[in-house]
């Protein structure tokens, strides 16, 4: 009787993840678009962390944002007020968002909106700083002060008003577009970044900006590869939102990291979280540093594994090999050992490599504590210090023990509403 | 002659279930083998092994 309705959860909670249509409707302000956001909020990345308990990378952010917000004039000023209490933190998750790395969001940065035209829920992501320095990595120097203004004052106005002359773009196409192309969207957002383009240079033209800041948005972007990521991000997000709270559903509906924790949440469990210690990401460094300079896992760009891409599609991206290590034949496999643990097969992200076979999609807790396979993830590994941003890429699984945690609270659950 | 002793004299082609390492031993020795990743449940962890099953009701 239970599983049958455990069956029945799962496969409705599995529907309304194919069934959403993430779509991008504009640019807004942290402060003005995004729902409980205050002056003195700032939005992390992962489950729930206090001050005292968050890494490097992470403080090196929240006083990269209290800079940038002049709320404070320098780095010791910065850290005084992140311990005074004056200032909020709290998961971009619990304020319909989510955050590459840090995750870091402050109120006057610009943010995608994305509305899941399906359900009519939306979900905020920051626009991608590109490479080398920058907040999201735990960099605060004068030049990332700088670049974040930039994209205050340029990047999101352009890009606003563009999005504004072009109309809504279709997320969910130029994913599943992107996947055939390469792209794995969550380390390789080649194939995204430049159907991106395509779409909005034509509409960019036609605004009236200065064409010296047209040319340096459209250089901006397409100097980084990974400026669709803040879009599939989001896309993720709004695509899961609405498959949270389905009453017996096994399906996790978030994964995240706060660089000190991993964190999931689970359908049929409401808002809560379960944690473990974040792992250290194996695979590719810069020249220069070595395993002792990796943060533990940080970031929520794990939604795109959650949502059955990135990790779990790199059979579609076996060039992304190069940038994490392992063979093209270990990107088959990481996708095909997903499928064991998740409910269904994506009727829209599809792999060329498996005969257009759909991703793996929709984790399914019971699936992974009774394998012992956890989910592949793949991402970028941020150093440990604040300030110094990204030194590589690589593979990262979540700690074993959220699951097994969500399977005893689920379990439990049961047994107080009297149903086992 | 035993029955194993025949055995070891033929080719050996062998299924390695569960343990990696044996499979790269074998392989290092030029042993046709196949490698069966296989766990036991929840990796033998017998409460969650019992969770499990309870939801199987």
């Amino acid at each position: 009787m239970v599983q049958e309705r455990i069956e029945a959860a799962n496969k409705e909670t599995v529907r309304i993840m194919m069934e959403g249509q993430p779509t991008l409707i504009g640019v807004g302000t942290a402060l003005k678009d995004i729902p409980g956001m205050t002056p003195k909020t700032l939005l992390h990345a992962g489950p729930p962390i206090t001050w005292d308990k968050m890494s490097g990378p992470l403080k090196g952010a929240i006083i990269g944002a209290l800079i940038y917000e002049g709320l404070a004039k320098n780095e010791d000023k910065a850290a005084e007020l992140a311990v005074s209490g004056e200032i909020e933190f709290a998961p971009c998750h619990h304020h319909s968002s989510v955050g590459p790395m840090a995750g870091v969001t402050s109120p006057s940065m610009p943010v995608w909106i994305i509305e899941n035209k399906a359900y009519g829920n939306r979900a905020y992501c920051t626009l991608n700083e590109g490479l080398g320095k920058v907040l999201r990595y735990g960099a605060y120097s004068s030049e990332v002060i700088e670049m974040l203004r930039w994209m205050e004052g340029v990047l999101g106005p352009v890009i606003g008003e563009t999005l504004r002359l072009h109309g809504p773009i279709d997320l969910k196409s130029m994913i599943a577009q992107a996947l055939q192309m390469g792209d794995e969207g969550h380390n390789r957002n080649r194939a995204g970044t430049s159907l991106l383009i395509r779409e909005l240079a034509p509409y960019m033209l036609q605004t009236k900006f200065d064409t010296v800041d047209k040319i340096d948005v459209l250089n901006f972007i397409n100097s980084n590869d990974h400026f669709f990521l803040n879009l599939t991000m989001p896309a993720c997000k709004a695509t899961l939102d609405p498959a949270g709270g389905i009453e017996y559903s096994t399906i996790v509906t978030t994964m995240a990291r706060n660089g000190t924790e991993f964190g999931i949440r689970v359908s049929g469990l409401g808002g809560r979280w379960f944690t473990g210690p974040s792992g250290i990401v194996k695979g590719l460094l810069f020249p220069g540093f070595t395993d002792k300079d990796a943060n533990p896992d940080i970031g929520d760009s794990v939604i795109t594994e959650t949502t059955g891409i990135g990790g779990f599609a790199m059979a579609a991206a076996p060039v992304i090999v190069q940038f994490v290590g392992g063979s093209a034949g270990d990107a088959l496999n990481f996708t095909q050992r997903m499928y064991e643990i998740t409910e269904a097969e994506n009727t829209v992200y599809r792999i060329p490599a498996l005969n257009f076979r759909g991703t793996p999609t929709g984790i399914d807790i019971r699936k992974v504590v009774e394998t012992g396979i956890l989910p592949n993830i793949n991402t970028g590994i941020a150093h440990k210090d604040a300030g110094v941003g990204q030194i590589g890429a690589g593979l990262v699984e979540p700690p074993a023990k959220c699951f097994e945690d969500a399977l005893e609270a689920f379990v439990e659950d049961l047994e107080i509403k009297g149903q086992l | 002659m035993s029955n194993i002793n025949r055995l070891f004299k033929n080719q050996l082609k062998v299924i390695n279930i569960g343990l990696e390492a044996f499979y790269g031993d074998l392989k290092k020795q030029k042993v046709e083998v196949i490698h069966v990743d296989w766990r036991p449940p929840a990796m033998g962890n017998k409460k969650m092994v019992s969770l499990l099953n309870r939801l199987k009701s």
